[in-house]
């Protein structure tokens, strides 16, 4: 019974992050700041989900699994936004900075 | 030696996966990982650097860390993408000091920065790595070069 | 519960499509993408639960490495126009002698 209702309060939870991260892309100026709206339902929102699965799968193979898929997904999302990143840096977008920063190079 | 190991934890990993044990099914298993071993093997890439067996006691430490900073970071840009308390964004592009010595550390240490939301690493060279971060206070707390310590405590030291 | 967080993620989807759609650049459109296969992954293991069928987490186990290399070679795409050199290696030959 409460690890039905954690697992419920991460499910939803999880889908809000998801929802606020969705926000988040549309809400942020330019491309550099909507990576990081997107990292957050790369990383919370895919943990909670995965974790509220989790509860209510148990110690079973479909836990393993849902392991397994975290895993996955916590391995490729950095290397993916880090990839963008970079391409998007070399073809000559530029940042939109806030006005004092420092050290910005290019 | 590391390729028994390597064939053990791949046979293992297809047990789980499938949760069957005929005998056609444990056979296909072998096969693959015969298959995946010997093409590793041709490769090069059972070694030290890619097959990092050695670091497997220091993951549970690892992970308890990252997710406090993963979480902590994700509360942050939260509150900014929802505009609470009048939180707003200063994007920031700077370089920091790259203090890890070996490759393994060095991409542990941009892939943490990159998994937390906030700081995105952009580019990677010998000495420094290029950070976008969303805001001041993140840029700045990167610059303290905390998480290369713990990095460095928490994974490398023996 | 289930359909719930489903319902949610699906709104996520939602406006990760619209983000695909409205651009501006195409890094954007790449992000937006790889967002939205990031959360199909989730929406797969969410319906494995809701209908009750374990063989749909293998789905989302392949799906999950298959989004990444799509995501990666639709970027090797777009930075140089094929899938098999490597503008890397071209910058830095420029930069300084090859080893």
């Amino acid at each position: 019974m409460i690890i039905d209702i954690l697992s419920w309060i991460c499910l939803l939870a999880g889908g809000v992050l998801g929802i606020i991260g969705g926000i988040g892309i549309h809400r942020f100026p330019d491309f550099y700041s909507r990576l990081h709206a997107a990292g957050i339902t790369d990383t919370l929102c895919a943990m909670l989900i995965l974790l509220g699965l989790g509860l209510q799968a148990g110690w079973s193979i479909a836990a393993f699994k849902l392991a397994l898929i975290f895993l996955f997904l916590f391995f490729t999302s950095p290397t993916a936004s880090h990839a963008l990143a970079n391409a998007a840096l070399h073809s000559g977008l530029t940042p939109k900075l806030d006005r004092d920063s420092r050290g910005a190079k290019s | 030696m590391k390729s028994y190991s390597f064939a053990a934890l791949l046979f293992l990993f297809w047990i789980f996966l499938s949760g069957h044990f005929d005998p056609l099914l444990l056979g296909f298993g072998v096969a693959s990982v015969a298959l995946t071993v010997f093409l590793s093997k041709r490769m090069n890439v059972i070694d030290h650097k890619s097959y990092p067996l050695h670091l497997s006691s220091k993951l549970p430490g690892f992970f308890v860390y990252i997710f406090r900073e993963i979480i902590k970071a994700n509360v942050d840009v939260i509150t900014r993408v929802l505009g609470w308390r009048g939180a707003s964004i200063s994007p920031q592009l700077i370089d920091i000091p790259l203090l890890q010595k070996t490759d393994l550390g060095a991409v542990i240490y941009a892939n943490a920065i990159t998994l937390t939301p906030g700081t995105v690493s952009i580019e990677l060279s010998k000495e420094t790595i290029t950070i976008h971060a969303l805001t001041k206070e993140a840029a700045d707390e990167l610059l303290t070069g905390s998480m290369s310590n713990e990095i460095s405590n928490r994974v490398f030291k023996q | 519960m289930f359909i719930a967080a489903s319902l949610a993620i699906l709104i996520t989807m939602g406006l990760a499509l619209a983000r695909a759609l409205a651009g501006p650049t195409t890094y954007d459109r790449i992000a937006a993408v790889n967002m939205f296969g990031t959360k199909t992954v989730l929406l797969i293991a969410v319906l494995a639960f809701l209908s009750d069928r374990n063989d749909l987490l293998d789905i989302a186990l392949v799906y999950a490495l298959i989004n990444f290399i799509g995501v990666v070679a639709a970027l090797k795409l777009v930075t140089q126009g094929d899938f098999y050199s490597s503008d890397r290696d071209k910058r830095e030959a420029e930069k300084e002698e090859p080893e």
